[in-house]
């Protein structure tokens, strides 16, 4: 059977877009120039959050929440999924006053997940906290779980259902070629009429390689984990205002990230901790918890992830017929990969998407490529 | 200490002790870093409060420890005990823990001198209680005077494993048999390169005489032995091995092992050096040139943490280091350089004679590194096996970080060093790949203990 569609990038949103599009009948082929889970599909922090999205994002990640309940039902393996709730904590009363504002704009949009608790109740939920925080924002069922081994999820299940998964197999080039889409790759050339974009940080060089160019940015956000101890932490938390993400695993590692960046140099595809950022995380674990501060750091990392300059993703059809376009999640695409999938797949096979997508369309950046346009001029 | 230098070099072995001494010397500021206590590195570990009695014992080169000590305490050089490295970057900046402090300087050039460390090889049973690695064993006699009781076995192979076999009867302990696992063929393909060898015959004079005192000790030493393994319910009771077609076994409490030793190559692979797959040591190492010069302008590397020579050459590699480093800050000519480390480069010309030889003789079997039995521990922070390892490589994850990401083999406290390289061969072999330099698992900085607090205590000035 001739392969339909080529995705290029077999991070979650490729992945996850050949399942959904396999599960409707489609032949799809996945290149990734390296192995699967290489880049921040593989190595994120896992956080399933729907807690302080962007209002355009909710839709999605209500949706994507609902899945990620299920996993099981959709990839066989529970990801290492749990939901204790994820947590943004006020530590002063204008925190306090940030969060309120944020509960009563999302009730204004008809959604109830994210709820003000009080100092009693986050207390009673996170009882090893330091004492002067005020409250909290929390969705109940929000959690995490192991990105790894969700990616392997949707890799094994789309395999199973015939797609194909190629690695080493790094999309150079793009052309049309007697109406179907080409790629050139050093493990060959192939061809098909629709074409998706899921290469993460690189979706720019295939975006402006099809003349639809974007201000993507690619940044990699840096994560520490610590050696193991003894349990006293249910809730992923983040801080009102604050750069943290915070969750202790099921193992009794401490994971922390909080979207520090490290230091990149894209074309050596090299990320250097940049200790100077991480020293802030550290200081931000211990005014929350200062009892930590003997915990030892086992290891740290960096991802690289595409950044778009508002913060949202780019999803949806692109310019030119039979090309469609998912990535610039900017750190926080996790969550929302079972529902990309869902959408492209809608959109190549219906036409449309039951989600509201106008956000995320890639023309929104088109007067900035005309700005490029008559530089070049 | 100070926040800069014009040379840091990490590691007070033979290798950072002439360097060291020798920038100092010449005028150049020189801040010396080491985690343990005292000057000396592996091989003069715990040298200025070691009793004459246990120097005898030890053998003779601690003579050369004591002058090169010596030399480096009367030079201007600034020296930093406990002071352990936990991150390096090629712009010469380093992470430091000084006697529980932690803190960031920086060189215009820096110096690894770090040395090496023992090469972990699973194998069933290695996690017993009662078994441990020759070298530690070694520690425990450098540091504490400690031995183990009477009826060890000593397994493995590699110059080291005689030497603490030569050191513990020296001591009047009671081995019971060494077990040799280098292969019968080792001799032969080392053979044809004895000649050339021959040029730097002391190191074989010497193994010769270890070798005859450990038989005029009468100890058993059991020549290409296989599948070695050790039992016990609690801890070790017996070691058990093939020899020929018959599998034997000896009643012990305590097993020490070595395989050789292996550059410690955790800073420079954190500091993104280049590196190259050495077939014949069998291992990673940092890509650098006679100078020490590495893929980075600031980084240089000397002694065994660049490729496994030995304390000698550690010495005259360091000095060389050392004299590229003065020439490259303008203290010295590239004539007086070149005047200055004649002898230096003269005596490193010589000693690579001995390398074809030597690392042939103790190049380790294959099957030891790649054939362990499915259930034998592989990693042993997380308990992952071998058997659950191949599984994940049948399954597609044919990259020693895919299996890494799976089954977390490596994510345990010692960050992969003791399973790092056993995964790689596994994977190798499963997936019919070479090893390579891309064959390991990729380093996560800190590459030291480091904690919470420590690092909180780091650049006060920087705000969210
Ligand atoms: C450290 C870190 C922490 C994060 N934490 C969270 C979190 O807690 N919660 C959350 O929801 N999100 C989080 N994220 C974000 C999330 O990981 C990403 O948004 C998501 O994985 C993006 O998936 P992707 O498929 O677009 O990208 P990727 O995983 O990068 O996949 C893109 C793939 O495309 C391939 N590719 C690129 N160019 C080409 C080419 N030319 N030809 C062929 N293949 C190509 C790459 O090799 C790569 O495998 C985090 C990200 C990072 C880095
Ligand atoms: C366990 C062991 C025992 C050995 N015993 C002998 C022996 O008895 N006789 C012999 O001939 N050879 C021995 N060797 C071989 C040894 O490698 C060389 O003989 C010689 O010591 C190499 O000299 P060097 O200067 O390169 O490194 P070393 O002598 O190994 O010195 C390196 C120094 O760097 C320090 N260091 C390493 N990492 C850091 C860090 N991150 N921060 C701060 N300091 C650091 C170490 O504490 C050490 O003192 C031994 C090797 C090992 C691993």
């Amino acid at each position: 059977m001739k392969t339909e569609v080529i995705i290029i990038g077999g991070g979650l949103m490729g992945s996850s877009t050949a399942l959904q599009l396999a599960l409707r009948g489609y032949k799809c082929l996945v290149l990734d120039r390296e192995y699967p889970g290489r880049h921040a599909s593989g190595v994120n922090a896992g956080g399933l959050r729907r807690l302080n999205r962007h209002p355009a994002e909710i839709p999605l990640s209500v949706a994507a929440a609902k899945i990620w309940l299920n996993i099981r039902d959709l990839l066989d393996s529970d990801c290492g999924t749990q939901f204790p709730g994820q947590i943004r904590v006020a530590e002063n009363e204008s925190d306090m006053q940030k969060l309120e504002a944020r509960a009563r704009q999302v009730e204004k949009l008809g959604y109830h997940h994210e709820e003000i608790i009080d100092r009693e109740e986050l207390y009673q939920l996170v009882p090893a906290l330091s004492p002067h925080c005020l409250g909290g924002l929390m969705c109940r069922d929000d959690g995490f779980g192991q990105p790894f081994h969700a990616l392997t999820a949707f890799r094994y299940k789309a395999s199973s259902l015939g797609v194909e998964f190629r690695i080493g197999a790094r999309v150079d080039q793009v052309d049309q070629f007697k109406g179907d889409w080409r790629v050139q790759t050093p493990v060959g050339s192939f061809k098909a009429p629709i074409l998706v974009n899921t290469a993460g940080a690189w979706a720019h060089q295939i975006s402006q390689n099809l003349g639809e160019p974007v201000p993507l940015s690619p940044g990699s956000p840096m994560m520490m984990v610590t050696e193991r101890i003894p349990r006293f932490l249910d809730p992923v938390l983040g801080a009102a205002s604050r750069k943290l993400s915070f969750k202790q695993m099921p193992n009794g590692t401490l994971l922390i990230g909080g979207a520090h960046m490290a230091k990149l140099d894209f074309n050596r595809e090299r990320t250097e901790i940049e200790w100077r950022k991480l020293a802030v995380s550290a200081r931000t674990v211990l005014a929350l918890f200062p009892q930590l501060k003997d915990v030892r750091i086992v290891r740290s990392w960096a991802g690289v992830e595409a950044f778009m300059p508002d913060h949202l993703p780019v999803i949806g059809p692109g310019l030119e017929p039979g090309i469609f376009h998912a990535f610039g999640f900017s750190a926080h695409g996790f969550q929302l990969s079972p529902v990309v999938g869902q959408v492209l797949a809608q959109l190549i096979a219906e036409g449309m998407s039951e989600f509201p997508i106008e956000a995320f369309t890639i023309e929104r950046f088109s007067s900035a490529k005309l700005i490029s346009k008559q530089k070049v001029v | 200490m100070k926040s800069h230098y014009s040379l840091v070099i990490i590691g007070s072995g033979p290798a950072g002790l002439a360097a060291a001494t020798l920038a100092a010397d010449h005028g150049l500021d020189v801040a010396l870093l080491d985690e343990q206590n005292q000057p000396g590195g592996q091989i003069f570990r715990n040298m200025e409060s070691m009793p004459a009695s246990r120097v005898e014992i030890l053998g003779g080169d601690y003579q050369r420890g004591q002058e090169l000590v010596e030399a480096f305490r009367a030079s201007d050089a600034h020296y930093f005990p406990e002071t352990r490295v936990w991150s390096l970057n090629t712009q010469g900046e380093m992470g430091l823990i000084e006697q529980g402090m932690a803190r960031m300087i920086s060189a215009d050039k820096v110096l690894i001198a770090n040395g090496a460390m023992e090469r972990p090889v699973p194998f069933p049973g290695w996690t017993l209680p009662g078994v441990m690695y020759a070298g530690a064993g070694q520690i425990l006699f450098k540091q504490a005077g400690l031995v183990p009781m009477d009826g060890v076995v000593l397994a493995g192979s590699g110059p080291l494993l005689l030497l603490l076999a030569w050191q513990y009867i020296r001591a009047g302990v009671t081995i019971q048999a060494i077990l040799d696992t280098a292969p019968l063929t080792n001799l032969l393909r080392a053979l044809p390169h004895l000649p050339r060898a021959l040029m730097a015959h002391h190191y074989i004079t010497k193994g010769l005489e270890y070798q005859n005192e450990i038989k005029r000790a009468g100890v058993p030493i059991i020549k290409g032995i296989s599948s070695l393994e050790a039992q016990g319910e609690m801890s070790l009771e017996r070691v058990s091995y093939r020899k020929g077609l018959q599998r034997q076994q000896i009643e012990t409490q305590c097993l020490l092992t070595h395989f050789g030793v292996i550059p410690h190559v955790y800073l420079s692979r954190a500091a993104g050096l280049k590196h190259h797959w050495d077939h014949h040591q069998q291992c990673l190492r940092p890509v650098s040139d006679e100078w020490g010069e590495t893929s980075s302008r600031t980084l240089f590397i000397a002694g065994d943490g660049g490729g496994i020579g030995g304390a000698r050459s550690a010495e005259h590699a360091g000095r060389l280091a050392a004299f590229q480093i003065l020439y490259q800050q303008e203290m010295l000519t590239k004539q007086q350089r070149n005047q200055l480390a004649k002898s230096d480069r003269q005596w490193m010309r010589e000693d690579l004679h001995i390398r074809p030889f030597l690392e042939r003789l103790f190049h380790l079997p294959p099957a030891l590194l790649n054939r362990l039995p499915d259930n034998t521990i592989v990693c042993r922070c997380e308990e992952i096996t071998a058997g659950e390892i191949r599984r994940e490589i049948a399954s597609g994850h044919d990259h020693s970080n895919q299996v890494k990401f799976i089954t977390r083999s490596g994510m345990g406290a010692c960050q992969g060093r003791q399973c790092s390289q056993a995964v790689a061969q596994i994977v190798a072999d499963q997936s019919n790949q070479v090893i390579s330099s891309q064959s390991l698992y990729r380093v996560r900085p800190p590459v030291a203990s480091l904690s919470l607090g420590q690092l909180a205590s780091l650049f006060p000035e920087e705000q969210e």
